[in-house]
């Protein structure tokens, strides 16, 4: 059993972790503001979310109990991405910011 | 005694996400579940002033079937995001695409452009003065009109019972 969870907890932790990697791969190649927005967004989710699962089944594992704090993270991330996110696009269009070429559709004028 | 009730406890589900925040923190002990339920009642009678009008959930199943797929959405685009993002960039074919909302509620636009931005490959960058367009970033977009009835398809339409506005 205890094999069974360290697997378990290893392979979460590993996806969240590639995950995690690819977003921040994404910030530095993709070529403008607007693309680049969703790299880190994307991390976000899977890439905390797998970190999320992996402590949760270790501590849950450990104390011998269920362990919920980590449920609270992923709450309260997916509040607050979205936000943060629209945030920086908003700004981005207030500035004119140059897209990339082929770029299709206009943003907003602000 | 409704009445009652109802100025005491303004926001039921928000009081109840509350108390159970608290005893996820804290631990579930008897002395936090007081202390938790004090303030899941004070917290929602202070800021009352901050929640205009939030719609009530009418449907609770749908609600439930709404968070698996959004939460199934979230794992398959982003395995499609990265696979975008690590391939060649010159093939990427970003565009902002202008969707047409058919809620009428402020609470619900908010958690459909909320869905959208946390779904990868789309970002919704912003809603009209009118409430009713939302302008969304997407990373790589071949039929904007496909990706416009997709998104009403799964998010909004689902949004749309779940509150009845």
């Amino acid at each position: 059993m205890d094999t069974l969870i360290e697997w378990l907890v290893s392979a979460f932790v590993m996806i969240g972790g590639v995950f995690a990697l690819v977003g921040s791969i994404g910030l530095a190649r993709l070529p403008d503001f607007y693309t680049r927005l969703h790299g880190p967004t994307k991390a976000t989710t899977l890439g905390v979310g797998g970190a999320i699962v992996a402590s949760l089944l270790f501590f849950s594992w450990q104390e011998r109990g269920l362990q919920l704090h980590e449920v609270l993270i992923t709450l309260f991330l997916f509040i607050t991405a979205p936000v943060s996110a629209h945030m920086l696009a908003k700004a981005a269009m207030h500035r004119d910011l140059k897209r990339m070429k082929g770029t299709r559709g206009e943003p907003w004028k602000q | 005694m409704s009445r009652l009730l109802d100025r005491v406890l303004p926001f039921p589900s928000l009081s109840l996400i509350l108390w159970l925040a608290w005893m996820l923190l804290s631990g579930f002990t008897a002395g936090h579940a007081l202390l938790g339920a004090v303030l899941a009642v004070l917290l929602p009678l202070t800021t009352r002033p901050f929640w205009p009008n939030v719609p009530r959930i009418r449907n609770l199943p749908r609600m439930f079937g709404f968070v698996v797929v959004v939460l199934y959405d979230i794992i398959v685009a982003n395995v499609s995001v990265a696979i975008k993002v690590l391939g060649p960039l010159k093939s990427l074919r970003p565009g902002f695409v202008e969707f047409p909302i058919e809620l009428d509620d402020d609470f619900a636009i908010a958690l459909l452009a909320s869905t959208i931005s946390l779904t990868p490959g789309t970002v919704s960058a912003d809603v009209s003065q009118d409430r009713q367009t939302l302008l969304i970033h997407a990373l790589d977009v071949d039929d904007p009109a496909a990706l416009v009835a997709e998104i009403k398809q799964r998010y909004e339409r689902p949004l749309k019972e779940i509150f009845e506005c």
